[in-house]
């Protein structure tokens, strides 16, 4: 093993270029701008959580990140290998496209639609098997598949294995799931949304469990999600960074307890705000702490930070000019009042916004 | 504040229906009440029953569902409607102009070949309702809904964002001016942050229409932060009922207590998080006694012999269970939770001041 990072995302960017249909004839085509030079290194055993608003990016980059979207700027290395290249030149690449393929894996957020609704658990786990394990006998195969599900608590495994998707509970088939992942002994397994579509009192056992894996089989975990408590939760436990995600761009950056209990970005702060507790209110939720609550469209960003339009805290300066993350070590975040030097400090509150008793 | 008096009451309410398995009920015998001007929130996982028990409020339960009991509703002035009896004509009337309703799954419910503002004006048509004022009144309330009058009325449903899509249909609902709004997970689709905004929108539009609010969801911190009660429901049945301090604060029945540690919040630490062992019961077959004995760390044989009435804790809360006094020490809630800080273990019964 190396000492480079298992993923690597320099300045990547991820343009679509949209063409809204039939209707459209005469219409420009649009350019989605869904990832905008991120930059974040993913190394061994590290769990990092994506936090954002649909529409922000994240999935794009979660797939950016494992190789199975193409960036149209920027590179992505895996353990220092440019994905892209290795994919392009084949045999040539130090580390073959397909290790690296092998090595990063997902889970949906859906569990029921990733797996074929035509084949038994054991079937559709045997398949990866299949493809990269040729010199595996077939016995030595489900010994290791039903030793698998053993170990994600589906237990007899004989009584899951001949089951078909839809026998299994929506808990089951995420934990078949991960298995089919697991089963590729990967370095890094995309969790795009993995619990969200589980019942609550399931979401907890579930991370538990990955969290359980992730130690045992070393794997690092890209986790995305909308919902920051249970990213606090999965990221937390690891010892993991929290990233903040907005039109494109990742906004603030940290340990995940740093990041919310000092929240440095106004984005980071309006995320708190929108997860509730557990505390009896009567409906005593305030307004929202944003200019407005619609997201721009990632196909026209505003200009300067791109935050600007919901921000509370936004003046003149931030119209124009785009902050670039500041901070150091593990801890960086794209906003000028981490500056206290800034010249955003001396610019003119725009309006609506809340800043009063702020330093002008 | 709310008035204590009764809008809508559902005694015996039961939806059974045949499946190749048997016969499943999949709301089982539930007495529920919701008072005037409260937001009642109903929490429950997935296939709880919390779906069927709003959709009985409007006898909206759908085929082959077979709804048995009484639901009665006491409009502001006039007689009690008993909702079940009514002719469809009367009921049709009766379910915009009365008792509105978001569903789940809403963002679908716009015809994807109109737009916005024919929805609109077809609903104040089938009801007979002036025009010009229903369509001045459908500006209004998209605007305080923060959404642009003139753009979205113009703009068909794919043009619109999830959470702009919602609060049209949240403004479309509250177009007849009903009393009573009906919400099952409006917001389930959407992000925190919409959804967030969107219970502070739907907890001001309550105080300036005041509204009653039924609003059914599976995120227990979202509904209380909102609901002035809220009902729990576990394997079709209510099984703890009271106000929300009641209930999230010192709740009695095992089950609300699980789900509590079930769910993470921002302030727990990760050691008290719990998840709940077990799986819920089959509607096909659901055993005899209470149906969360098979999970629950008190059940005895009593518990499963016998299906457990409602103890009453104190004029407002009530739970399904035998054991709600030992509740609290079986199942522990967080060492940070407002019960531990008041050193309030529940024991004691009876009101706080």
């Amino acid at each position: 093993m190396t000492d480079e990072p298992v993923i690597e995302l320099d300045d990547t960017e991820v343009h679509f270029e949209n063409r809204s249909g039939l209707l459209d004839l005469f219409g420009d085509t649009e350019r989605v701008q869904a990832v905008d030079g991120v930059s974040l290194e993913i190394p061994e055993n590290d769990v990092v959580a994506v936090i954002g608003e649909s529409g922000c990016g994240k999935t794009t980059l979660g797939k950016t990140a494992i190789g199975l979207q193409r960036p149209t700027g920027g590179s992505v290395k895996f353990r220092g290998q440019d994905i892209w290249e290795a994919r392009d030149k084949r045999r040539k690449a130090d580390i073959p496209y397909d290790e690296i393929r092998r090595s990063l894996q997902i889970i949906h957020q859906d569990p029921g639609s990733s797996l074929n609704p035509n084949q038994t658990v054991l079937a559709s786990l045997l398949q990866p098997l299949k493809r990269w394990e040729p010199d595996m006998t077939r016995e030595e195969m489900e010994a290791r598949v039903l030793g698998m599900l053993e170990e994600v608590g589906m237990k007899p495994p004989e009584d899951y294995a001949y089951r078909y998707p839809h026998q299994l509970s929506g808990g089951e088939q995420q934990r078949t799931a991960l298995v089919r992942s697991l089963l590729m002994e990967p370095d890094l397994i995309l969790a795009d949304e993995a619990v969200s579509a589980l019942d609550v009192s399931l979401r907890v056992e579930m991370m538990d469990l990955m969290l359980e894996l992730q130690d045992q089989f070393d794997t690092s975990f890209l986790y995305i999600s909308h919902d920051l408590s249970n990213a606090r939760y999965f990221a937390g436990q690891a010892d993991g960074r929290i990233a903040i995600m907005y039109l494109g761009e990742i906004v603030e950056i940290g340990p995940v307890e740093e990041v919310l209990e000092n929240p440095q970005h106004p984005y980071t702060k309006v995320l708190k705000w929108a997860t509730p507790d557990m505390e009896v209110k009567h409906g005593k939720v305030d307004s929202p702490p944003v200019r407005q609550i619609d997201i721009p469209t990632p196909t026209d960003p505003p200009s300067g930070c791109r935050f600007h339009t919901r921000c509370p805290k936004a003046r003149e300066e931030c119209t124009t000019e785009s902050p670039d993350p500041i901070g150091n070590g593990d801890r960086k975040t794209a906003c000028f009042r981490v500056d206290p030097e800034h010249t955003y400090w001396e610019s003119e509150p725009l309006e609506g916004t809340d800043q009063e008793g702020e330093i002008l | 504040m709310t008035v204590d008096d009764t809008i809508i009451e559902v005694s015996d309410a039961t939806v059974a229906f045949e499946m190749e398995r048997g016969a499943a009920r999949v709301l089982d015998d539930v007495d529920a009440t919701v008072n005037r001007k409260e937001i009642l929130g109903l929490v429950g996982e997935s296939g709880s029953g919390k779906s069927m028990l709003a959709s009985s409020m409007l006898d909206a339960v759908e085929d082959p569902g077979q709804l048995t009991g009484e639901v009665t509703y006491y409009p502001d002035d006039g007689e009690p409607i008993s909702i079940l009896d009514l002719p469809a004509e009367e009921l049709r009337q009766l379910r915009w102009e009365e008792i509105a309703m978001v569903f789940q799954g809403a963002l679908d419910s716009f015809n994807p070949t109109q737009n916005i503002r024919q929805h609109f004006q077809e609903t104040l048509s089938a009801h007979n309702a002036n025009r010009e004022e229903g369509m001045e009144r459908a500006r209004e309330l998209l605007s305080e809904l923060y959404l642009d009058p003139d753009q979205v009325l113009g703009s068909y449903p794919h043009e619109l964002s999830g959470g702009m899509k919602q609060r049209a249909l949240i403004a479309l609902a509250l177009l007849l001016d009903p009393d009573v709004l009906v919400m099952d997970e409006p917001t389930g689709a959407l992000d925190l942050l919409m959804q967030r905004s969107i219970l502070s929108l739907i907890k001001k539009l309550q105080r300036e229409y005041e509204l009653t609010i039924v609003f059914i969801s599976h995120n227990l911190p979202l509904v209380a932060n909102l609901a002035d009660r809220i009902g729990v429901m576990y394997a079709f049945d209510l099984v703890e009922v009271g106000r929300a301090e009641d209930v999230i604060e010192s709740p009695r029945h095992p089950y609300t207590r699980a789900l509590l540690r079930a769910v993470p919040n921002l302030d727990m630490s990760f050691d008290e998080m719990q998840p709940i062992e077990g799986d819920a019961p089959d509607p096909v077959n659901v055993p005899p006694g209470c149906a969360y004995a098979a999970r629950c760390p008190l059940a005895d044989a009593e518990c499963r012999a016998e299906k457990p009435p409602y103890e009453e804790l104190s004029d407002t809360h009530r739970a399904k269970c035998i054991h709600t006094d030992e509740a609290p020490d079986a199942v522990p809630l967080a060492v940070n939770s407002m019960e531990a800080q008041s050193g309030n273990t529940g024991v004691t019964t009876g009101e706080e001041p």
